[in-house]
């Protein structure tokens, strides 16, 4: 056995030179010690832990292995890889005759007379719901506005894109809806769909019916939350949801306590043309504690005494939805839509909301018309009793000729009472929905031919959650005399008989 | 702090904490003689202290908000946020409060730097409505009086198409007149205006490409129809600086997102040929297709997108190039058609060409133009043309005049001049503020001029000041930017005159001389002076006055 005698390896070590660079005598001492004072260590011990250290030092040196690291592709081979990838075109090649490609034309105004195609129509198929779009009143504050304003805003509220116009127009919504405050954004679609996520986070979870229109359904897919759908308006169905959440939120209490629940419906469906039942969800609301978000783009200045959408059409307390979201496209006919509710909610749009935060602001011109529509309404609800009396009119003749009479298989009507958009499906389908649209479409042309704009409601239909049969929809307005809900009916009819036999 | 270089080694660290002095060389031409050389960009980096001070002052103004918090906590300070309700105290709150700290207790101080109204248009000058608050910007309260006349370096009026001329909104005015301001109809469904496609023609003319289509709202462009053209297995290169309606687009398509460091050429061509030889990750197969997504002048930066690259890139690697011209087109370019005329590129090398009419043209909406198979694509795929309400006809009118005014259809020079108008006030403006020693952002072409302030507190008090100079401009601090890069912006105008930018000049020059001075050059640093302005109280924000105390001291001793 060898030994290594430490101790003698350091006796030339002179401790007076130590002292002499300026080391004190206790640390001098130390230092001696610890060389010359270490016992003797056995050869193979040191040999054993000068390999431990080397190998620490590899381990510590060495890269973690990864598996994507292991690329033993050369130069040559990437540069082939290269020159063979063949990505798919941009786009899929189209047909010429797509039914969605080519656009039914209109020359001049979309007002109640219409010229589509180069025909002059009855129009039925824009949501000018109040007549407001060839209103001279509107015309006239739009026209004031542009001369002071010009059009653009050119930048986004944050940025001097905030005018005078802009806060009154916030100011009169939440006063007409009866709401603290308002918040209003440049384009209708943006509306809901920046709204979701500007509270709905990851994590969340939302209730939404099946029925929901494709803003919400983006709005929701930009939020990234739990997403569960309900069958369409049946209460039954949201609550045995809710249940089954109560008994998950039991099983994970600490979990529960942070994930917000929204239910999101709309007022009046588009894709439906029926009314949600408001006064059940606010039961559940408060059975549940899950917040209200209410989309009343169709209903707004529709449904209700004074046009205030579902809330007052039932007697709901406005308070008591978190927040309502409705565009100013439809009875409004100006451009943008607007959120309204509590401050507490909807201030943290200012700054989340990411359609109105990041892009240019409502142009003054449009605000403005916007304004004068709600002066009109205000000053005169009565013209939405009289319309109310005018679309119930026309459902009562749509169903008389399709539904009571003997064609009763042929056609049906979806939607409600007091719905100014019916929708008009075939009762029994072809079993191809190609077949089906080209149908649709030939009566829409019959129609058109006849003098009634009508149109098809258009689907992506890859991209809807759940996509809705195909329909015509048939808008009612203000505008249309009895005479010419009368010939449109009939010719509907005629239609019907002709094409569907 | 670190300096970076294009084809320095990166690290991930850099990309919060910006870039260091990006001096761009000019770029190889590529294929064809006349195309251009990229223009010069700085990014100049401040020195190091700057930085240090930056991060000290957020400390500063963090730790007052954890106080003014506990304060609150206790009722020491009168809480002024909105409250639920309290039948529904019980649900599970909306917000989470940390979400909310930074609202509370950083932005609430400071708010009255934005979203200040004005009540005329927002030509080369605008009035601005003054606002008052009571209680430290909780709330406002309008005082009825207007700061008149105060020069605009906010807006977005490339060409000074915002303007109320009778004269030239006549046929703006018939349109309105003639068809209301609504359409309350989509585009397949009844709301296809003859107007319409004649402006989708116009546009396709100016850009000269095959055919074009136009929609509602600029963002929507972006968000609603990226979608329609990748999906689950494309992968998207998104450049990191790439504006909220790309990413929008890009996250609700369903493709991979990938991205590539702003502008940096190595950092693309690396992600390319990992995204082509690896495919897809751990399936391996090969992507579907693959996406460049790049902007042509980007708002933040004032940088100008290294297109010529991009495209050679592109063709190598068989990507499909996606751009967007926001606030390009018309802004830039002998004739004002963009980045791709800017460099002499032809246009059907970019596969999507986007753009809005928000900014140079005065207006509201965007485009995309290309071939006709990718329109005709979107005719029937795009979400905006089957759920979005159509484009407003005063507005198109708007759009259609000035894009025949810009490309002379209207018989006159105007739109020219303008054009050249404004390259000319971006190049007067660029080197007058360069000559003063400041340190700017972005491409000597870009009408979009970034100052650098770095401090939070410098930037509040810049933008006061200049409003007391009666100059708008616009301020953006984190979490626009990254945390140490606080700016303000100008955005040129071809209605801006000569005297004008001079008075911006020497308003910049002013703030300087009281203190608020913007960050100088390295080669001309001189720093101080700064309690002045804040003695004046024209700030009262405590937390500032005590960041500035605190930033004085160390710039002292």
């Amino acid at each position: 056995m060898l030994f290594i005698d430490y101790s003698s390896a350091f006796n030339t070590i002179i401790s007076t030179k130590l002292r002499t660079l300026g080391l004190n005598t206790s640390i001098c001492n130390w230092i001696l010690d610890f060389l010359m004072g270490s016992p003797q260590a056995p050869a193979y011990h040191l040999v054993l832990e000068g390999i431990l250290i080397l190998w620490i030092i590899r381990l510590l040196f060495s890269k973690t292995y990864k598996l994507q690291e292991r690329s033993d592709l050369t130069e040559k081979e990437k540069e082939d890889l290269i020159e063979e990838w063949q990505p798919e075109p941009l786009v899929p090649p189209m047909s010429k005759d797509h039914p969605s490609l080519n656009y039914d034309i209109v020359t001049g105004p979309p007002s109640h007379k219409i010229i589509v195609n180069g025909k002059e129509c009855i129009n039925f198929a824009s949501f000018n719901f109040l007549g407001f779009l060839d209103n001279e009143r509107v015309k006239q504050k739009a026209l004031t506005s542009l001369r002071r304003y010009g059009v653009g805003t050119c930048g986004p509220r944050g940025f001097y894109g905030t005018f005078d116009v802009h806060l009154e127009l916030e100011d009169r919504l939440a006063k007409f809806m009866k709401t603290e405050e308002a918040i209003i954004y440049s384009y209708g679609f943006a509306t809901i769909a920046s709204a979701i996520p500007a509270y709905s986070k990851r994590g969340d979870i939302v209730f939404v019916d099946e029925a929901a229109c494709f803003s919400i359904q983006k709005g929701l897919q930009a939020s990234r939350s739990f997403i569960k759908y309900f069958k369409h308006n049946d209460m039954e169905d949201l609550e045995r949801l809710l249940k089954e959440q109560e008994i998950e939120d039991q099983r994970n209490p600490r979990k529960a306590r942070v994930t917000r629940r929204f239910i999101i419906v709309e007022g009046l469906y588009i894709n439906t043309a029926d009314v949600c039942p408001l006064p059940d969800l606010v039961k559940l609301k408060y059975k549940y504690k899950v917040r209200i978000f209410l989309e009343e783009s169709m209903s707004f200045g529709v449904l209700g005494e004074h046009g205030r959408g579902v809330t007052e059409h039932f007697g709901v307390n406005i308070d008591d939805i978190d927040l309502i979201s409705a565009n100013m496209e439809n009875a409004v006919a100006s451009i943008g839509g607007f959120c309204c509710g509590r401050s507490f909610v909807i201030d943290h749009q200012r700054l989340s909301g990411q359609g109105y935060c990041f892009s240019a602001s409502l142009p003054p011109m449009l605000a403005a018309a916007a304004i004068e529509a709600l002066n009109i309404m205000e000053e005169d609800p009565v013209v939405i009793l009289i319309w109310f009396r005018f679309f119930i009119f026309m459902y009562d003749l749509v169903n008389k000729y399709f539904q009571i009479d003997s064609y009763s298989a042929v056609k049906s009507v979806i939607g409600e009472v007091y719905a100014p958009a019916l929708h008009l499906q075939l009762e029994r389908s072809s079993g191809s929905r190609d077949t089906d649209v080209r149908m649709l479409r030939s009566i829409v042309d019959y129609c058109l031919e006849r003098q009634i704009a009508l149109t098809l409601a258009r689907y992506l239909d890859k991209e809807e959650r759940f996509l809705p049969p195909p329909s015509i929809r048939v808008v009612v307005t203000i505008e249309q005399t009895e005479e010419d809900i009368e010939k449109a009916a009939s010719c509907i009819r005629e239609a019907a008989l002709a094409i569907l036999k | 702090m670190a300096r970076w270089t294009g084809d320095s080694k990166e690290s991930s660290c850099q990309v919060v904490l910006g870039h260091g002095p990006r001096a761009q060389v000019s770029l190889e031409s590529h294929s064809k003689g006349r195309q251009r050389f990229q223009r010069p960009e700085s990014f100049e980096n401040p020195p190091m202290y700057v930085a240090v001070m930056t991060y000290l002052g957020f400390g500063i103004v963090t730790l007052f908000g954890y106080f003014r918090d506990f304060l609150r906590a206790v009722g020491l300070e009168k809480c002024h946020i909105a409250r639920e309700r309290e039948e529904q105290k019980d649900f599970v709150p909306l917000y989470q409060d940390f979400e909310n700290f930074y609202t509370r207790n950083l932005y609430m101080r400071v708010r009255d730097n934005w979203n200040r109204p004005i009540c005329s248009l927002p030509g080369p000058v605008f009035d601005v409505m003054e606002r008052v608050s009571p209680d430290y910007n909780w709330t406002f309260s309008l005082t009825g009086k207007t700061i008149d006349d105060v020069i605009n370096m906010g807006s977005y009026n490339y060409l000074g198409f915002a303007e109320n001329d009778g004269d030239f909104l006549k046929t703006v005015a018939d349109r309105t007149q003639q068809y209301g301001l609504g359409v309350c109809s989509t585009r397949q469904e009844m709301g296809n205006l003859a107007i319409h496609e004649e402006l989708e023609q116009l546009v396709a003319s100016f850009l000269g490409v095959e055919s074009s289509m136009i929609f509602g709202m600029g963002f929507a462009t972006n968000s609603m129809n990226i979608p329609a053209l990748v999906g689950k297995g494309c992968l998207i290169l998104s450049d990191e600086l790439n504006h909220t309606s790309l990413i929008l687009g890009a996250r609700l398509s369903g493709a991979t997102i990938w991205v590539f460091k702003h502008n940096n050429m190595q950092s693309l061509e690396r992600l390319l040929r990992e995204a082509v030889c690896s495919g897809q990750p751990r399936t391996h197969r090969p992507w579907r297709k693959v996406l460049i997504m790049v902007e042509g002048i980007y708002s933040m930066e004032g940088s100008v997108v290294r297109l010529p690259d991009i495209v050679a890139l592109k063709k190598k690697y068989k990507a499909y190039l996606y751009l967007d011209e926001a606030h390009s087109i018309g802004a830039v370019g002998p004739t004002g058609r963009g980045v791709t005329e800017l460099f002499g590129l032809d246009p059907s090398d970019i596969d999507v060409m986007m753009g809005t009419f928000t900014k140079s043209f005065g207006a509201a909406g965007g485009y995309i133009a290309g071939k006709k198979e990718l329109v005709d694509h979107l005719r029937s795929h795009s979400h905006s043309a089957v759920y979005a309400s159509a484009m407003s006809p005063p507005v198109t009118e708007q759009i259609l005049r000035a894009m025949k005014c810009i490309m002379g259809l209207d018989g006159t020079t105007v739109g020219q001049a303008r054009v050249h108008q404004l390259a000319e006030n971006t190049r007067y403006f660029r080197s007058r503020l360069q000559e003063m020693g400041f340190i700017i952002y972005g491409n000597d072409d870009s009408p979009v001029v970034p100052i650098l302030l770095y401090m939070p507190g410098k930037v509040v008090a810049f933008s006061r000041a200049m409003l007391k100079r009666k100059i708008g401009v616009v301020v953006v601090g984190f979490p626009a930017t990254p945390i140490t890069e606080a700016r303000a912006r100008f955005c040129l105008s071809a209605a801006h005159t000569k005297a004008m930018l001079d008075q911006v000049k020497s308003g910049v020059s002013y703030t300087e001389r009281v203190g608020s001075h913007p960050c100088q050059s390295n080669t001309q640093r001189e720093w101080g002076l700064i309690a002045t302005l804040y003695n004046q109280k024209e700030c009262p924000v405590p937390e500032v006055l005590l960041l500035c105390s605190v930033y004085n001291n160390v710039c002292l001793y």
